[in-house]
């Protein structure tokens, strides 16, 4: 019988013929930790006794959710991190390059292969045909220390991608439209695998947009297969001898096939509190917003400051909308300078914060106050989120966030094209 | 060890408790403090929730527990509170496997047939939960084998010690 994406890597990782359903202890090609789950990660590393990392170059410390540290407590969890590295000989990221995810996109991920991660958005690496969850610290701990991991094989979900992207569409309303389809839990401990004959035409950053919030739908992973977009990627980024290509067999066995017709689509939001609560923009636009945050592992690329910069060019923002704008890498930031975006965000308003997570999970750079609004292109609206339990988070688009941003209210973007 | 049956009374919850509802990001600079983190459990999603609680109370909550992030800080502090397990419709992955890796059962089960402050008795071994204010038996579903065995032996840390491996 043929095989799954998922089945596929697990089979190959396990040495197994594994299939969903079935328990595998396979190896880990890569394990990494940031510096909110970090700490007790190496907590749970030296509890269990273990005193050495079982693949160093393949282990990786990022300091990008509270970084630059905003209190000394981070300050102090930064330093177990950095002693740690040192300790162990693992890589270490710091404050300024950027987004674990993003990094893990830009350096390290290939397909085929086994990605852990202390975060939930690990899933985001799926984009290149890897087989990449998030775990807690005592899981990883054990990754770091064995270079292996039990997992349940995933039945998978086949969304099938048809047409192209009409004007003011793009992959975030694409996910956001299929979670709200699938529900927030309707793909709990299940595999999306992206197929279909739109795939040639969906670039890496807006497969990194998408891939990343499979886990909104409850999804282990986002798996898209490695094509040639996959090879333009990893050759563009210096690492085009990992590619190898990876495609699901023709008789793979879907828990269920879910088609999209990319052609239908129109720009979509979340609305509070959960981010499966989706409507179409059309349908909300009006709400006044006091702040809008572009940015993330989920839209903090080149190709949405793009979108952003050439709808903001000329432009202000409302004067009751602040504008804040995070790149998501180092890497991001310099071709954002080199393109002109940032003077182009820059002078209609925004504030651009440092490469990382950001205002996205309410540690610091955009904490919202009592009752105030947030247009966000990050992949969570939950209750306290950005750091206010009575404030407001709707998702969105870099472009309908650009849009919103000008008008002060929540704006479908196809009104600046 | 978790002891094989667990008595206590229910604390009823909607659907979709995320980890932000059980311990905001907002008090992340804390996770490396965690008896100051653990004031804070349940606070925006149930005010007042960490003096309420008693020990060896359960958590009955409704679709999706613990959506959201990979902080496995949530289950920590559900622990801290004395909470001795977590019945959910569904849970979702990350909780689910973090929670018992530290050792907190999660029984997934049709919690729309316990009440608020029900008095409960789960029994691991048999994995049914008896509730003794209404008399109904639940019965709840299986975990993976090595799910059972990290539980038994009180987390993933424990059963790490002592194994130094993965057992199927």
């Amino acid at each position: 019988m043929g095989k799954t994406l998922a089945e596929k890597i697990l089979s190959l990782k396990s040495h197994s013929e594994a299939k969903a359903g079935d328990v595998v202890v396979a190896v880990v090609d890569l394990a990494f930790v940031q510096d909110t789950t970090g700490p007790l990660t190496i907590r749970q590393f030296k509890e269990s006794g273990f005193e050495a990392l079982a693949k160093p170059q393949q282990t990786i410390i990022f300091l990008d959710h509270a970084a630059p540290s905003p209190a000394q407590q981070f300050s102090n969890d930064h330093i177990l991190l950095r002693r740690f590295a040192e300790e162990m000989g693992c890589c270490i990221y710091e404050v300024g390059d950027g987004i674990c995810h993003q990094l893990v996109a830009e350096k390290f991920a290939n397909p085929g292969e086994i990605i852990v991660g202390a975060d939930s958005h690990t899933v985001t690496a799926g984009a290149l045909g890897a087989f990449a969850t998030g775990m807690g610290s005592s899981d990883i701990a054990v990754a770091l220390a064995l270079g292996k991991t039990w997992f349940r094989v995933p039945e998978s979900f086949l969304i099938d991608l048809n047409g192209v992207f009409p004007r003011g569409v793009y992959a975030k309303d694409l996910i956001l439209y299929l979670i709200g389809q699938i529900g927030a839990d309707g793909a709990n401990y299940k595999a999306l695998e992206f197929g279909g004959k739109a795939l040639a035409k969906i670039t890496m950053s807006q497969r990194l947009t998408i891939a990343n919030m499979a886990v909104e739908a409850g999804a282990k992973v986002g798996l898209f297969p490695g094509d040639k977009i996959t090879q333009d990627f990893l050759i563009e980024h210096g690492r085009g001898g990992n590619y190898k290509p990876l495609y699901p067999d023709a008789e793979a066995n879907y828990e269920r096939v879910i088609p999209v017709n990319l052609d239908q689509l129109e720009p979509m939001l979340s609305l509070p509190h959960t981010v499966d609560n989706v409507r179409p923009v059309t349908r909300v636009k009006g709400v006044k917003i006091q702040q809008a945050f572009i940015g993330t592992c989920t839209n903090g690329r080149l190709e949405d400051l793009a979108v952003a910069a050439e709808i903001l060019k000329g432009k202000k923002r409302h004067p009751g909308t602040r504008l804040l704008i995070a790149p998501a890498s180092r890497q991001v930031l310099i071709r954002a300078i080199e393109k002109g975006y940032i003077r182009s965000l820059v002078e209609a308003g925004a504030a651009i914060l440092p490469p990382g997570c950001a205002a996205c999970l309410g540690l610091h750079q955009g904490v919202l106050g009592d009752g105030e609004v947030c247009l966000s292109t990050a992949n969570r609206n939950f209750k306290g989120r950005m750091g206010n339990a009575e404030a407001m988070i709707y998702l969105a688009s870099p472009a309908t966030a650009a849009a919103s941003a000008i008008k002060g209210e929540i704006t479908d973007p196809r009104e600046f094209m | 060890m978790p002891d094989l049956v667990l008595k206590g009374k229910a604390i009823k919850l909607g659907d979709n408790i995320s980890t932000d509802d059980i311990i905001p990001g907002r008090f992340a600079h804390l996770r490396s403090n965690l008896p100051e983190l653990a004031k804070h459990v349940m606070e925006d999603a149930t005010p007042g929730f960490a003096s309420k609680v008693k020990s060896g109370d359960f958590l009955v909550a409704g679709k999706n527990f613990g959506l959201g992030s990979s902080r496995e800080h949530a289950p920590v502090v559900i622990k801290m509170s004395g909470v001795g397990a977590i019945l959910a419709k569904s849970a979702a992955r990350i909780f689910f496997r973090n929670a018992i890796n530290q050792g907190l059962p999660v029984l997934l089960c049709d919690t729309d047939k316990i009440g608020d402050g029900d008095e409960l008795e789960i029994n691991l071994k048999g994995g049914t939960i008896a509730n003794l204010t209404s008399g109904i038996t639940l019965s709840c579903s299986r975990m993976p084998p090595i799910m059972s065995v990290i539980l038994k032996e009180g987390g993933l840390i424990p059963y790490i010690q002592k194994r130094r491996d993965f057992k199927l």
